[in-house]
């Protein structure tokens, strides 16, 4: 038959894309996820199984959230009551987004900073997550080869979305745990005249605030200095605000876009923060990001550029009723953080209490764990160690500092609103009584020498590990 | 945002964001302004202008909505089906839920008449098939490489697969004579054209059924294209997003099904991905369910981890995958969506027909491909556009030159029919009617009469006031223009 190829060499090659792992999974991390998925725990019918604390997840609030919608029956098109918008909603595929979808996220947004600042509803443009929104912002900024400077430790999958598709390069910034590991001034200006010097273009900053994995949240001086660091030098300043409404002590968290305004020299243009519902209202599954930018061009390009993953307009007329609640609102942001607190609390006092610390953290869904006195040299080979250690032995699914681009061994990061009361108690349990068998025989790790670092490659397409950015939850187990 | 309104060209951004590849500066918007400005209302606006313009289909949203009600379970908002809230809520796993992906899986096979089965394994999520054709440009091809494509095409081509990816396009011209055919000799002619011109082609794209002609490929053309990627080594993408849209013979013949016809050694299935949505064949372009399936493991692997990009919300896989695991109604929709079609295009084309214009003969799609060269004063893409403007503002129906579908030879129209009810049908005939008349008592032509007679040659003087014509072109637009492909729905104006 005309046609037959003999050659199949063509079809292997994809893309350079598709072939330089740039997607960040080919990494030993995936090692605690495996550990995880083949032994899930479950308090009935696997106490014994690792427990997930390697997913920041806010799973505290889900009850305030379906009570509102058992009384909302209209905020669904699949309702008797609802479904006289079924039509108009399908259709809707504008990637402007519904207008009270807008509204009603700038609304939202403006009450977690406490309506100290306004957000306009033009400004916002969808992404399917923050994923969406921290890649589309790159692109629109961004040509391949420049780069964003990044304060380590830093999300893991910045590498990924920062980077992958676009060929941005992300350059980090250590900071220590010497003074809390803050982004200093000194640090910045050392990192970017570096960058400079090597002949790179630096087109901007990406700062999270709150901090992933830190916990923690960025003040007015520093947010000033920075802002007006990068003013002066005219690259752009991104903030990755997703844990904006974890903030559950003080001090209060203060948003790149109340700083705007004290600092003269800010040129608005090179102004741009992302956004999303995954963490503050729990609602990852549903893919509602945001990018916000102060640059008109920006937002006409990245709206333009929505296209590529907008909102489900079924997602986006329930989103739009539930944040155009005030009294839902007022009520949730004041109660997520205190049962946001309330677990971190039980946390940090429990494990103060067996001689672990932390960082004092104010935010998030995590905290950053200190190990360090558990190593036995201060190498990340020594982490990586006591990584395993804690993950086949504690059977906790923690994450290593060094996989956030730590500079320093021996801090991890333990995220602890992704489960319930039970299962915390059970993680705090383990972790006490760890801590109590290290004391009285430090050879305890060495049993664990023989244990295998990495694993083969599962190449079947059903390969059940998940990835980090996305795992797999009990449900599709359970289903499987 | 008009404080920062002269903040646009001060700063520089990227490559990407200050050139045009999102092609939205083109003069097709006109069309989409035109409706904007003054879209048709039944009650409130009935001389506006009718959209004629977008492939939507709105013909079956009576049989989802009834399924709706009868099945709470398909909601995670409803009594019966909020106590999934939280899992679904909480589920972001890139591979997608196990139930949707079946659900698709299954669909797909009825819609090909269970000839073929298809793995759930293979199926990955994209941000509609806007998303899709994005995510396998970057599987498959680096920046400056080109796909083919046989003319005319969709659009939305040129940037969902060219413009972040830095992929080019190259045309494959089809000619009217053989009905816009996709030949070999063409398929040869830009494969040598790319590869004199330096440039490496990493594959041919399709649409099958095609849009904008809405005819699906005979299976001799299919095994020509299966056969042409083989020897070339090249990968073959096939968009079947009009798959269910099928209304009368000939069958549609999927990929799927065609390599089930060759040995491995004969074709590579590593060349073979096939792209879908439910946004035309269900009618939701809002929910963006996308897919991307790869018979290419690697593809599937890669396209996987790029899809945290361009997920779909759980809360939509869930309804859907409730929906299409119900067999008996997954049957009756793809029946009925298919007889409404075909009543629809069927009743529009004998319309035509009696006043004197002729379609393309077509078995699919949501809309006709109008053959109006005709009434061109002169066989020129200038005097398409001439024209095009006097059915948009004239005769007040937003349709789509074929020009903006890279068609070779002017004169030809896209006119959707499918996303409107009966009674904006008949408005839509009843202007064409008087336009034709119209025409044909003020000017100097000839009937040209159906095809049971010699079809006679016709020339039309399009007249219509040049100063009307100047004043409507500078017509402001009270609207920020958005994409071509996504207008703003009755649902943003009444709120606006």
């Amino acid at each position: 038959m005309v046609g037959c190829s003999s050659d199949g060499d063509g079809s292997k090659v994809l893309s350079k894309i598709a072939m330089n792992g740039g997607h960040g999974e080919d990494s030993p991390y995936f090692e605690g996820w495996k550990a995880y998925d083949n032994n899930p725990f479950h308090p009935t019918q696997n106490p014994n199984g690792v427990i997930q604390m390697g997913l920041s997840e806010n799973q505290l609030c889900f009850d305030l959230i379906e009570d509102w919608i058992k009384n909302n029956p209209k905020a669904s098109i699949c309702t008797a009551d609802g479904v006289e918008n079924f039509r108009n909603i399908t259709n809707f595929q504008d990637y402007h987004g519904l207008p009270e979808f807008r509204q009603a996220l700038a609304k939202f947004m403006a009450r977690i900073r406490g309506n100290r600042v306004e957000f306009d509803a033009d400004r916002i443009v969808m992404s399917s997550g923050c994923t969406g929104a921290s890649e589309t912002l790159m692109f629109c900024l961004a040509d391949p080869g420049d780069a964003f400077l990044v304060p380590s430790p830093y999300y893991p999958a910045f590498n990924r979305d920062l980077r992958w598709r676009t060929g941005v390069q992300l350059i980090p910034i250590s900071c220590h745990s010497s003074n809390n590991f803050q982004l200093t001034l000194s640090d910045l200006e050392s990192a970017y005249s570096k960058a400079i010097e090597s002949g790179v273009k630096v087109k901007g900053l990406i700062l999270t605030n709150p901090s992933n994995p830190l916990g923690t949240t960025s003040d007015v001086d520093t947010l000033k200095a920075l802002l007006e660091f990068t003013s002066r030098r005219k690259i752009h300043i991104v903030c990755d605000e997703i844990y904006s409404a974890t903030v559950f002590a003080p001090p209060v968290f203060t948003s790149i876009s109340e700083v705007m305004r004290e600092v003269e020299c800010c040129d608005p243009c090179f102004v741009h923060f992302i956004y999303s519902l995954s963490k503050d209202l729990g609602l990852p599954g549903f893919r509602v990001g945001v990018l916000y930018s102060y640059n008109d061009a920006v937002v006409s390009t990245a709206r333009k550029m929505s296209s590529f993953g907008l909102v489900s307009s079924q997602t986006q007329l329930l989103v739009a009723s539930m944040l155009s609640d005030g009294d839902f609102v007022e009520r949730f942001l004041g109660e997520s953080p205190r049962r946001l607190r309330d677990r971190h609390r039980k946390f940090v006092e429990v494990l103060g209490r067996v001689g672990i610390g932390c960082l004092k953290g104010n935010a998030g869904l995590f905290f950053w764990m200190d190990f360090r006195k558990f190593l036995e040299e201060e190498t990340f080979e020594e982490e990586m160690r006591l990584w395993r250690v804690i993950v086949h032995d504690i059977r906790l699914n923690v994450s290593p500092g060094s996989s956030f681009g730590c500079a320093e061994p021996g801090f991890f990061r333990v995220c602890f609103a992704n489960m319930d009361e039970v299962t915390a108690d059970v993680a705090l349990g383990r972790i006490g009584a760890f801590v109590t068998r290290w004391h009285g025989d430090k050879n305890l790790r060495l049993s664990f020498k023989s244990l295998k670092s990495g694993d083969e490659n599962n190449n079947s397409l059903s390969m059940t590990s998940p990835h980090v950015m996305s795992p797999r939850s009990p449900v599709v187990i359970a289903r499987n | 945002m008009g404080s920062h309104s002269s903040n646009r060209t001060r700063v520089p951004l990227s490559r990407m964001a200050m050139g045009n590849g999102h092609g939205e500066d083109s003069p097709y918007f006109d069309g989409w302004k035109a409706y904007q400005i003054d879209p048709f209302d039944p009650a409130e606006n009935p001389h506006g202008v009718i959209q004629m313009g977008l492939a939507e289909n709105q013909l079956c949203a009576d049989l989802i909505e009834e399924w709706l009600i009868d099945h709470p379970e398909g909601s995670i908002c409803t009594a019966g089906g909020s106590d999934k809230f939280r899992d679904i809520a909480n589920f972001q796993d890139y591979h997608g839920l196990p139930k949707f992906r079946n659900g698709i899986a299954i669909f797909m096979g009825k819609v090909r008449g269970n000839r073929v089965k298809f793995d759930p394994d293979r199926i990955v999520m994209s941000g509609g098939a806007t998303g899709a054709h994005d995510l396998i440009a970057f599987c498959l091809a680096d920046p400056g490489d080109a796909f083919l494509v046989p003319t005319p095409y969709y659009p939305g081509f040129d940037r969902d697969l060219c413009w972040r990816t830095g992929v080019k396009i190259l045309p494959v011209n089809c000619k009217s004579s053989n009905n816009f055919k996709i030949t070999k000799k063409a398929l040869e002619e830009a494969y040598n054209g790319a590869v004199d011109a330096g440039i490496r082609v990493k594959g041919l794209i399709i649409t099958n059924p095609s849009n904008p002609l809405g005819t699906t490929l005979d299976r001799a053309t299919m095994k020509d294209l299966v056969d042409f990627v083989n020897e070339m080594n090249i990968h073959l993408v096939c968009d079947e997003i009009y798959a269910a849209t099928l209304f009368r013979g000939p069958d549609f013949i999927s990929i799927a099904e065609v390599i089930e016809e060759y040995d491995d050694d004969c074709c590579n299935r590593d060349l073979i991905h096939i792209i879908y949505s439910l946004s035309k064949d269900m009618g939701l372009p809002g929910f963006r369910i996308g897919i991307v399936y790869s018979y290419n493991d690697d593809v599937v692997r890669c396209g996987r981890k790029m899809s945290s990009f361009g997920l779909i919300s759980s809360q939509t896989q869930h309804l859907i995958a409730s929906m299409l695991s119900d067999d008996e109604f997954v049957e009756r929709f793809i029946a009925e969506s298919s007889a409404r079609l075909a009543k629809r295009h069927g009743y529009f084309t004998h319309e035509l027909e009696r006043v004197g214009i002729r379609c393309l003969d077509s078995n699919a799609g949501l809309f006709v491909w109008m053959d109006l060269r005709e009434l061109l004063a002169e066989q020129t893409f200038e005097a398409e556009m001439v024209l095009w403007r006097v059915v948009i503002h004239k005769v007040k129906l937003n349709v789509s030159p074929g020009s903006s579908f890279h068609c070779s030879e002017p004169g030809w129209y896209r006119v959707c029919i499918a996303n409107m009810d009966d009674q904006t049908m008949e408005i839509a005939l009843a202007r064409i009617r008087s336009f034709v008349l119209e025409n044909m008592m003020g000017n100097c032509m000839r009937v040209v009469r159906s095809k049971e007679s010699k079809a006679v040659e016709c020339k039309l003087k399009v007249s219509f006031s040049n100063r009307k014509m100047e004043e409507v072109m500078k017509m402001p637009c009270s609207m920020s223009p958005c994409s071509p492909m996504p207008p703003r729905s009755p649902l943003v104006r009444a709120r606006t």
